[in-house]
């Protein structure tokens, strides 16, 4: 009995630590390119949610059922209206604070925030909304009473997180604009010197995030089926604690501080106690930061005189 | 702009029509197709409307320019210089009006300006970790809400009044800042920002969730405040005398908030002039080097530890106090009073004011308190416009409305 619940638990956190991995990938390499903390980047998640069920809507509408047609155009169209905000949040609220001090982003970005979430709540009101649900049954582990299963939708999402970041990591480490934005994070003055437009750049990147926070935003509402106006604000928290843990401006970083915060959160509401799973994924993030300030696998920070 | 620098027509209209375009998919979905259990209704006027004004002021300012905006801290007589005779009349003035307001106007005028100065306060104090130390602290909520449930549970466990919860308040939410303070030494901009945001959320999911101890979501009642053990409730409770029948005069309801407002008042004269002092003195000037240069200041033998931490205590301290007030002006506390929103809005006011300027600080939180009030006639759009402000204003001024003198010394002949 015991090692089903533990099972179930671990299932659990590897699907929450994929979402917040997903997220986390938007903070880690707005963080690398430009340093600063794209505080918005929760409010696209909650967007996402909003679009997907939108898009659900309008397809059950047109009388498109089918549970895996309409998995990949929610995803789809998710995608591309996310990039657009994305594009938009920083073109408006980042890109006049380019040479400014450095809490000025931070402050227009909390700004956008609170703009997105008004803007969601007056057109789409305040209230709980919800998706019926696209893909339904699971995988039984185990028999009788003691089993624990895997949905086809937790499915979906670790193998969608696993081939996004795959996709991600390509794009990254294969393409020249990959060595591009690589060459940004490291010295965006340089890079300009040598002919890459930084400011492309910064805009893809800003792109990819979005775009990685619509996947997410639209699998965890397949999943969980109810959200609200206010669902981006904590989990883009942790989604950015998990980028922190991870070592910020790492990808490889964001995945695995994403598994592990998911992992220990679920693991913790499930034998601990589920009201304080937030003070723990917190204190946990303090303490990783006091043993190891730079996160799991990012690069030790040295301080110049 | 000059007429000569403006690019061709053709060029302006494209850029309008690709913001258009760009504007529709971001308003079309959210704006055009409302949720309505799992259908939907459309909506499609506010979409086109919201695109049209895009693409409308696209043009505009692409064809005629972005307005010049004027220069504050040309105007305000304080923000560059040494206080002058006129000036200090000026200080004056501005004091006298805010002694006298509770007199002249109305009640509700009243509590919008007790609930500024509360703003005031916390600005004041996360100015000192902000402002000052360059410390940037995101959830300088937990020290507010350690400060009002102070008072509060300080009441119902301790027995405590308000003039004995003051000082414990503070106490506290000092203690507080310093438990924050030790694991955050070694961290470091951005890292701290989280961990303290972190903070500020435990803080509050602890308020909410210890239901024996601070009576969870339905929160806790903080007595009435006193005055030399006068009351200003309508019936003194066993033995104490009511304030109006001390002195004769009839029941108002007003004379509470007349007396915490004044009560206020009299604590931020005390801090600014306690802050102003402050900078000047060793530990300002060492707040501030830190805040320049950690590592030429420990390499001069400054101890970095210490400096830190006093300034995390004693903005926490500020905090407190800011706590205190608002309970006993709320005459009742809960954990949603204590949210990432008010950390936002409060680091709004220390930013918009002006990092380490305390008649930023007090401008802005002035502004800030009433600009949502003044906005109440758009009552759903408020937080939105207020939002919008917050980027507008970090776009059109992102060093804040005032403009900070640094202490330099400058060597001979190259000033």
């Amino acid at each position: 009995m015991e090692k089903y619940i533990l099972g179930q638990q671990l299932v659990n956190g590897i699907v929450l630590g994929c979402t917040y991995g997903l997220i986390a990938v938007g903070y880690t390499m707005v963080y690398g390119i430009i340093g600063m903390i794209n505080f918005a980047h929760g409010e696209v998640y909650m967007i996402a949610a909003y679009l997907a069920a939108i898009i659900i809507a309008v397809l059950t509408f047109f009388g498109i059922n089918s549970a895996f047609l309409s998995l990949i155009l929610t995803l789809a169209g998710t995608i591309v209206i996310t990039s657009v905000y994305g594009w938009t949040i920083e073109k408006v609220a980042y890109k006049p604070l380019r040479n400014s001090p450095r809490l000025a982003p931070l402050i227009s970005a909390i700004g956008i925030s609170l703009v997105l979430q008004n803007y969601v709540q007056i057109n789409q009101g305040a209230g709980n909304q919800g998706i019926p649900a696209v893909v339904s049954g699971a995988i039984k582990i185990g028999g009788g009473s003691n089993f624990f299963q895997i949905t086809y939708m937790q499915a979906i999402i670790i193998l969608a997180a696993v081939a996004s970041m795959a996709i991600l990591s390509i794009i990254i480490n294969k393409t020249s604009l990959g060595r591009a934005c690589r060459a940004t994070q490291q010295d965006p003055k340089m890079a300009a010197i040598l002919g890459i437009d930084t400011d492309r750049i910064i805009s893809t990147v800003f792109i990819i995030g979005a775009s990685m926070a619509g996947v997410a935003g639209v699998l965890v509402t397949m999943n969980y089926g109810s959200f609200d106006f206010f669902v981006g604000f904590i989990t883009g928290i942790k989604a950015f604690t998990a980028a922190v843990l991870g070592g910020i401006g790492s990808l490889a970083g964001a995945m695995l501080g994403g598994l592990l915060l998911g992992l220990s959160e679920s693991l913790f509401s499930g034998y601990v106690n589920t009201d304080y799973k937030d003070v723990f994924a917190f204190s946990l993030l303090v303490l990783i930061l006091i043993f190891r300030p730079s996160g799991l696998l990012g690069r030790p920070e040295v301080e110049k005189v | 702009m000059t007429v000569s620098s403006r690019p061709p027509l053709v060029l302006i209209l494209k850029d309008s029509l690709i913001a258009g375009a760009i504007s529709l998919v971001i308003f079309g979905p959210i704006c055009g197709i409302i949720l309505d259990g799992y259908t939907f209704n459309t909506d499609f006027k506010i979409p086109l409307i919201l695109t049209s004004i895009v693409t409308a002021g696209r043009f505009f300012f692409s064809f005629f320019g972005l307005p010049k905006l004027p220069d504050l801290s040309r105007i305000h007589p304080l923000a560059n210089r040494k206080p002058t005779v006129p000036d200090k009349i000026f200080l004056g003035i501005v004091f006298a009006v805010f002694l006298i307001f509770p007199f002249v106007g109305s009640k509700y005028w009243l509590t919008v300006m007790i609930l500024a100065l509360i703003y005031v306060l916390l600005g004041l104090g996360l100015n000192i970790v902000v402002g000052l130390a360059g410390l940037l602290d995101l959830g300088f909520v937990a020290f507010y809400a350690v400060g009002a449930y102070g008072y509060a549970l300080g009441y119902q466990y301790l027995g405590l009044g308000f003039w004995g919860s003051l000082p414990f308040s503070a106490l506290i939410a000092a203690t507080f800042g310093a438990i924050l303070g030790f694991p955050v030494l070694r961290m470091h901009g951005d890292y701290l920002a989280i961990v303290t945001l972190g903070f500020g959320e435990i803080i509050r999911i602890v308020l909410n969730n210890w239901l024996e101890f601070t009576g969870g979501p339905n929160g806790v009642g903080a007595p009435l405040p006193t005055l030399f053990g006068l009351e200003f409730s309508r019936r003194a409770k066993q033995g104490g005398t009511p304030f109006h029948e001390y002195f004769n005069i009839g029941y108002s309801s007003t004379y509470k908030y007349i007396f915490i407002y004044l009560a206020l008042l009299f604590f931020v004269v005390v801090i600014i002039t306690a802050v102003s002092r402050l900078k000047k003195m060793p530990l300002g000037r060492a707040w501030e080097a830190l805040r320049e240069d950690e590592v030429a200041c420990r390499s001069l033998g400054l101890n970095h530890v210490a400096t830190k931490l006093s300034a995390f205590s004693m903005g926490a301290m500020i905090g407190g106090i800011g706590g205190v007030f608002f309970a006993a002006y709320q005459g009742f506390v809960n954990p949603s009073s204590f949210t990432f929103f008010e950390s936002a809005l409060i680091l709004a006011v220390v930013v918009l004011g002006g990092l380490g300027s305390t008649v930023g600080v007090v401008t802005a939180a002035v502004i800030l308190t009433i600009l949502p009030e003044a906005l109440r006639d758009f009552a759903g759009f408020r937080v939105l416009i207020f939002g919008i402000l917050m980027v507008l204003m970090m776009i059109w001024r992102p060093k804040g409305l005032i403009k900070v003198k640094r202490p330099v010394f400058l060597q001979k002949g190259k000033g």
